[in-house]
């Protein structure tokens, strides 16, 4: 007997009291392994899966949502089909039981009133809350047109608002996964390759010999198979080489750790070009074959030697020789890996182009252990009447940014502030999935731009920070509660999967697809929502590619066969690169007929002034930004972030683990929460790190409010990037105030 | 510099930063189980020596108090069980290894024994309160014709049950400082200390004073010996065991060790007992109680302070 | 037949998806856990070793809370597992204060809950619940008296350790070093 007493109660009252009282007594002197058995197979058999994907992030793995006899969500378990996970979901995908069972969600639509003079929310029916918006939006289209209504969404909600959008005739949309994420190494390699990474990244990690992270800190940042594949490389043997201020978890996990000084990877990559070059171990052969640009490039780089990047980087240049040698023994089965939130320091799709040119030289691209060639399946589109046509949109917002391939955040939200030479006036918001108070740095500007706003609404699942600002709020229900659009991502084959919902939506919340669809029919656009159930058009699309639902609530994830080419490049192959020139461009004529550095440069960076450190932040590997600090589970795990600081530091400034401590930024910009040192080997001296996504404002989220600290609240400053747009976010330095600043104006 | 941290799991109530499984209760009841073992060795010894006579407070008033003892010592451990429906569990089965285990069986069959014993004592106690019942009056004849079997019986298992009071915890390696041989010799030594000043204390003749004084003396000086063993064991032990040590020399309970335990619980009313066998007047109430508050500190001490040591983290 | 878990500390990053993937599986309330991580870090800036495990009952071969249970409620299996019967213990303690690696806890309901490797679900042929979910795959999980065990193998090619051997526990729970 070792199942708990309250499973043993369960089971008494489904019939089986009878057999438990009458062994109890036998069993007083030792176990019964027959009623083991009994208890046993009716907890298990009770269990239903239904197939999802998981919405904890956007990796978006394939999973199985187990519910008992009485509808509880009791697991999530990856599927063992799934390409994204092969079967193992990541802590926060096993932790998302908690966002369904968080007591503290959103439960009805609210809107704002003021009662005494004090803005408030009120509780209020869908129909009115629906209504409301319908009206505004209305009143703003006729007024300014449909391109003033933006939409800042990030993940599966965004789908249907963007359908709803298009519908409508607005293109102003944009997501915090472009300029304060992976933007600058999309815009990098797309500028050197002719494609973009996209997601999954297409690197080929369980079959490298040589893996370089650059400030990618895999392990922490737990997108799932990138994890499983490391770890795949690390049983084959295959050489880690790291590079981070920090001792990340990977860079624990390396065989070379470079500790190098923030800010100046530029100059450490031109370093390495610089021997791999002088050195011949670059691929002669592919480079000869795809590159164009390499005589120059080789000419650029001949002075920045590894003692040259010493003095700026403080990496030994026997070390940075070292390195080299092994990437270039590795080639072409090496990846130096592009990162994710690659938003630093304002020249990052230069680094994110020193990551392509090096890959280049290496050969990696198109090669196994390297870089392979993703594909996708297409998902037909379900009919509908054509879009109405924007007279602009996103991109003539970010026009200033020439090479950005998608909505800018910051400059949707600066285009909402009226001036005279605004030439794009936004006027409202939809915010659907993106907590951005939380994710989009310069809280100012942020705020400004909001009072501005003739009406904002907030779709979320939690009473996050950012529903404080709406006028509407509309509470979705769980991605373990709703249908949403089949899961098509590129990968090594093509795959698809299925989002069910396991159990019918808690409290008085509605799928995305539905409030799209209601805002669309009472906004005239009801035709391009021509289904009562999203199931309708997912059932559509599945007939189409050849399966149906019901065999996708069977299986879940559905793997297709390759079709484009294959995984790697043949031998001999004449492949022509999807850029301008068909080839590898280590010069990019792009970027310099743009006014670019045709390749990059480094260029110094400010440094903290004295009694200030560099504020670095990153992942925890059981959190997901700010969205998982109040979910039961995973705040179980992690309830706060902690800042790292130097012992250095900490005997400096008399600073012991557990201590609480405050931070002000350059700007004077305080933290309004305090935060608990950690004093640590693992961070340098000139800087101070925590995880990103804590330090919540909003009472209501009863395990997060006030816990640690928010790092964007300090990100006051932006380095902006010229290319296309990106917000570099780790140019910001702090004080460690161990004193509560806010004594005084506390009551 | 070294970090050793949890990343995650581990904020566990009542483990976590440190043992808080066993409470006030558990340090009561090791105290009370004692301090009975001492008060019914005593009167098995004196009873088994034919001097039941000579010394009346030891066989019989102070004998009244075991049977409270025990079963206050055993409601103690009742309270601190944290699954009390399923207490009868102790006694489907016995479990030689586990001290746990004995101890209560040794208290199922003890404590019947004391209050036995008290009744047989019954109409000499309490001469004004006649037993209403007539067959009680013929089993308390019976209980007195047979008290000197219960005298040898009492002997063994009062020596049993105070040594069971060390063992319960120096049965557990896990924890460092309960780890050692002496504990068990050291609380029955203690019980036995707590019960001869119990006997001080409620003693009406000078001669049973003045015997149990000296009895007092000899125990106190083997407890203090048996206490220095057990520093010095710790002392040239292993880490984890001189961290342990650290606790009472030099650490968060040195303070009430030494204050309360060593000095005003042994080595004070040790010199004051001396002073009074040699023929001073000194108020005999004083020795005896610090004896006693001793004796409980000490198991408040060897408890709390025993549930910090650990191996890990 | 010998249970034993080996972990590969050279590729666990501390997730702590163990520790969740436990307590869906085994429905240990929000605040407990049967397993959880620790990590020691060694060195000074910028040569630092860094060490993450996850840990849990070892399921001592020698197993003092076995021992000192005075009910019975703690026992351990042929296979090795040392398991608690929740209606045959009183919730006294003893176990908790017996075991060096504080692996139990008093359950909210009041019996003495830990680490079951998962037993009910060896009976169907699965994998500890923290095992199959790990996404490094650094946990292993086998039979130790079979010598072509994965986990036998592991033990006999690695350098490994236990905790705190010196506690004499003779755990069950391998760390590869
Ligand atoms: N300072 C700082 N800023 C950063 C980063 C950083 O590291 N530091 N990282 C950047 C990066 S890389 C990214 S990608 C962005 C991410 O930025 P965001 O996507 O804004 O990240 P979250 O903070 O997780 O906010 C997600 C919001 O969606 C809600 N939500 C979750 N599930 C659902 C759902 O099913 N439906 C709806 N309607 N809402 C849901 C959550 O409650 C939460 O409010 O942040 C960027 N900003
Ligand atoms: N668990 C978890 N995993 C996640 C997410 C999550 O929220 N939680 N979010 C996902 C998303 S959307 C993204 S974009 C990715 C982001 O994940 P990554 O792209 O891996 O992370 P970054 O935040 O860019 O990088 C953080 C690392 O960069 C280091 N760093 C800081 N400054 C410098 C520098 O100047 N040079 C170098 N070389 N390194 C530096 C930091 O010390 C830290 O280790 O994570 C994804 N995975
Ligand atoms: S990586 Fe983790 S959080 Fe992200 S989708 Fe996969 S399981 Fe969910
Ligand atoms: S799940 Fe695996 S990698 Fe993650 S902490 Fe547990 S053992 Fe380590
Ligand atoms: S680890 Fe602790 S609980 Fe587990 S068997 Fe060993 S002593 Fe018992
Ligand atoms: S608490 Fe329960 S399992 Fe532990 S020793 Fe006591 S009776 Fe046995
Ligand atoms: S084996 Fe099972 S019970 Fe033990 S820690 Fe793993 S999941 Fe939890
Ligand atoms: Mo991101």
């Amino acid at each position: 007997m070792t199942t708990s007493r309250r499973k043993f109660i369960k089971i008494s009252a489904l019939g089986l009291g009878g057999v438990a009282a009458t062994t109890s007594a036998i069993k007083m002197f030792g176990a019964n392994p027959y009623l083991d058995e009994l208890v046993k197979e009716n907890v298990a058999k009770k269990f239903k899966r239904t197939p999802t994907y998981c919405e904890v992030c956007f990796w978006k793995c394939a999973a199985w949502t187990y519910t008992n006899e009485n509808g509880e969500i009791k697991k999530i378990i990856g599927n063992d089909n799934d390409p994204h996970c092969y079967g193992r979901l990541c802590p926060r995908g096993t932790g998302g039981v908690g966002m369904y069972n968080d007591e503290d969600r959103l439960k009805t639509p609210l809107i704002r009133t003021t009662v005494n003079g004090e803005d408030t929310f009120r509780k209020a029916s869908w129909e009115e809350a629906l209504d409301l918006i319908a009206a505004k939006f209305k009143a703003v289209k006729d007024k300014y047109g449909a391109e003033s209504l933006a939409l800042l969404k990030h993940g599966a909600p965004g789908k249907h608002f963007e359908h709803l959008y298009k519908a409508l005739g607005s293109d102003t949309i944009a997501e915090p996964a472009y300029a304060q994420c992976r933007g600058a190494r999309e815009a990098g390699f797309n500028a050197t390759f002719g494609s973009w990474i996209g997601s999954p990244e297409p690197t080929d990690i369980r079959d490298t010999k040589c893996l370089v992270l650059i400030g990618s800190h895999i392990g922490e940042n737990m997108h799932n198979s990138q994890v499983q594949e490391m770890s795949d490389a690390i049983d084959n043997g295959a050489t880690i080489i790291t590079v981070d201020p920090r001792l990340s978890t990977a860079a624990s996990k390396s065989k070379h750790w470079l500790a190098i000084k923030p800010a100046t990877d530029i100059a450490l990559m031109l370093a390495w070009m610089n021997v791999i070059i002088e050195e011949g171990l670059y691929d002669k052969e592919y480079v000869e074959k795809y590159g164009l640009g390499f005589n120059e490039l080789k000419e650029y780089v001949s002075t920045f030697t590894p003692e040259w990047a010493y003095g700026i980087t403080t990496i030994k240049p026997e070390l940075i020789r070292e390195t080299a040698r092994e990437m270039g023994n590795a080639a072409p089965s090496v990846i130096i890996h592009p990162g994710r939130h690659v938003s630093w320091y304002g020249d990052d799709t230069q680094r994110a182009r020193a990551m392509a040119i090096l890959n280049g030289l290496l050969g990696s691209w198109g090669r196994r252990g390297g870089f392979y060639f993703k594909e996708s399946i297409k998902v037909p589109k379900y009919p509908h009447p054509a879009y109405n046509h924007p007279k602009w949109g996103w991109k003539e917002i970010g026009e200033k940014y020439p090479l950005a391939q998608m909505g800018i955040t910051t400059e949707v939200i600066k285009a909402s502030i009226p001036s005279p030479d605004n030439k794009y006036p936004v006027k409202a918001w939809l915010v659907a999935g993106t907590n951005i108070t939380k994710s989009i740095p310069d809280r100012k500007l942020l705020e400004a731009a909001m009072d501005e706003l003739e009406f904002m609404v907030v779709v979320d699942t939690m009473p996050m920070d950012v529903t404080g600002y709406a006028d509407v709020v509309l509470p979705e229900c769980t991605y373990l509660e709703r249908f949403d659009g089949i899961r098509s991502a590129t990968n090594r084959e093509p795959s698809i999967a299925l989002r069910m919902p396991a159990v019918k939506p808690k409290y008085d919340s509605k799928p995305s697809w539905w409030i799209a669809k209601q805002l669309g029919e009472r906004l005239g656009v009801g035709d391009y929502f021509a289904y009562d159930d999203y199931k309708e058009v997912i059932e559509w699309q599945l007939e189409k590619m050849g399966t149906s639902l019901e065999e996708m609530e069977k299986i879940g994830v559905k793997n297709f066969p390759r079709k484009s080419r294959s995984l790697y490049l043949k031998e001999d192959e004449k492949y022509e690169f999807p850029t301008m020139s068909g080839k590898i461009e280590f010069y990019s004529k792009e970027l310099k007929e743009l006014g670019f550095d045709p390749m990059p440069k480094y260029t110094a960076h400010p440094e903290p002034p004295q009694g200030f450190y560099r504020l670095n932040y990153g992942r925890a590997p059981m959190h997901t930004f700010s969205r998982t600090a109040n979910n039961p589970n995973l705040n179980d795990l992690k309830k706060e972030n902690d800042l790292w600081v130097n012992p250095k530091v900490a005997r400096i400034i008399g600073l012991k683990t557990g201590q609480r401590v405050w931070l002000r930024n350059q700007d004077e910009i305080t933290s309004t929460f305090s935060i608990k040192v950690r004093v640590t080997e693992r961070v340098r001296w000139d800087s101070v790190y925590m995880v990103h996504g804590f330090g919540h404002d909003n009472k209501k989220l009863t395990r997060a409010y006030a816990k640690g600290i928010n790092d964007t609240q300090l990100v006051s400053k932006v380095a902006v990037d010229p290319i296309m747009g990106g917000t570099g976010m780790r140019g910001n330095f702090v004080e460690i105030l161990t004193e509560n600043p806010h004594k005084n104006t506390e009551i | 510099m070294q970090e050793e941290l949890f990343t995650s799991g581990r904020n566990l109530p009542h483990i976590d930063p440190s043992l808080e499984i066993w409470h006030w209760p558990i340090s009561v009841y090791l105290f009370l189980g004692g301090l009975a073992a001492g008060l019914l060795f005593f009167a098995g010894l004196i009873t088994v020596l034919g001097k039941d006579k000579e010394y009346p407070t030891t066989v019989k008033f102070a004998a009244i108090v075991s049977p409270i003892a025990l079963t206050l010592g055993l409601l103690a451990l009742f309270y601190d069980l944290t699954h009390k429906l399923y207490f009868w569990r102790l006694y489907t089965t016995i479990r030689i290894e586990s001290p746990m285990s004995w101890g209560a069986w040794v208290l199922l069959i003890i404590t019947p024994i004391s209050f036995l014993w008290v009744m047989s004592y019954y109409s000499e106690l309490f001469p004004k309160w006649k037993l209403k019942f007539e067959f009680l009056n013929t089993f308390e004849k019976i209980l007195t014709k047979n008290r000197i079997y219960m005298a040898y019986v009492l002997i063994p298992l009062s020596v049993i049950l105070g040594i069971y009071t060390g063992i319960l915890l120096s049965a557990f390696n896990a924890r460092p400082l309960w780890n050692n041989a002496i504990l068990g010799p050291l609380f029955l030594v203690s019980g036995l200390s707590t019960g001869a000043a119990l006997i001080i204390l409620l003693a009406k003749s000078k001669k049973e004073r003045h015997l149990f004084s000296k009895i007092d003396l000899a125990l106190v000086v083997i407890e203090l010996g048996l206490i220095v063993h057990m520093l010095m064991g710790m002392a040239a032990g292993s880490e984890v065991q001189l961290e342990a040590m650290q606790l009472l020399v030099g650490g968060e309970f040195t303070v009430m060790f030494f204050g309360f335990v060593i000095i005003l619980g042994l080595i004070v009313p040790a010199t004051l007992e001396l002073t009074e066998i040699v023929g001073y007047k000194i108020p005999v109430a004083i020795p005896a109680i610090l004896i006693l508050i001793g004796g409980l500190v000490l198991r408040f001490v060897m408890v709390e302070a025993g549930q910090i040591t650990r191996y890990l983290y | 037949m010998r249970y034993a878990m080996v972990i590969d500390t050279l590729k666990c990053v501390g997730c702590s998806d163990c520790v969740v993937a436990c307590q869906t599986e085994n429905d240990v309330p929000i605040g407990y856990c049967r397993d959880w991580i620790t990590e020691t870090v060694s060195g000074a800036y910028p040569t630092i070793e860094l060490e993450l495990k996850s840990e849990r009952c070892n399921h001592c071969d020698n197993a003092p809370c076995v021992r000192c249970c005075p009910t019975g409620a703690s026992h351990q299996l042929d296979n090795g597992i040392v398991l608690v019967t929740g209606d045959e213990c009183i919730g006294c303690g003893a176990c908790i204060e017996s075991c060096p690696y504080d692996a139990r806890f008093q359950h909210p309901d009041g019996y003495v809950d830990k680490c079951t490797f998962c037993h009910h679900r060896l009976e169907k042929g699965q994998l500890p619940a923290c095992v199959s979910v790990c996404p490094t795959k650094c946990m292993y999980f086998g039979d130790l008296d079979n010598p072509n065990s994965e986990v036998s193998r592991l033990l006999k090619n690695r350098k490994h350790k236990t905790l705190a051997p010196e506690a004499g526990t003779k755990p069950k729970v391998y760390y590869l070093i």
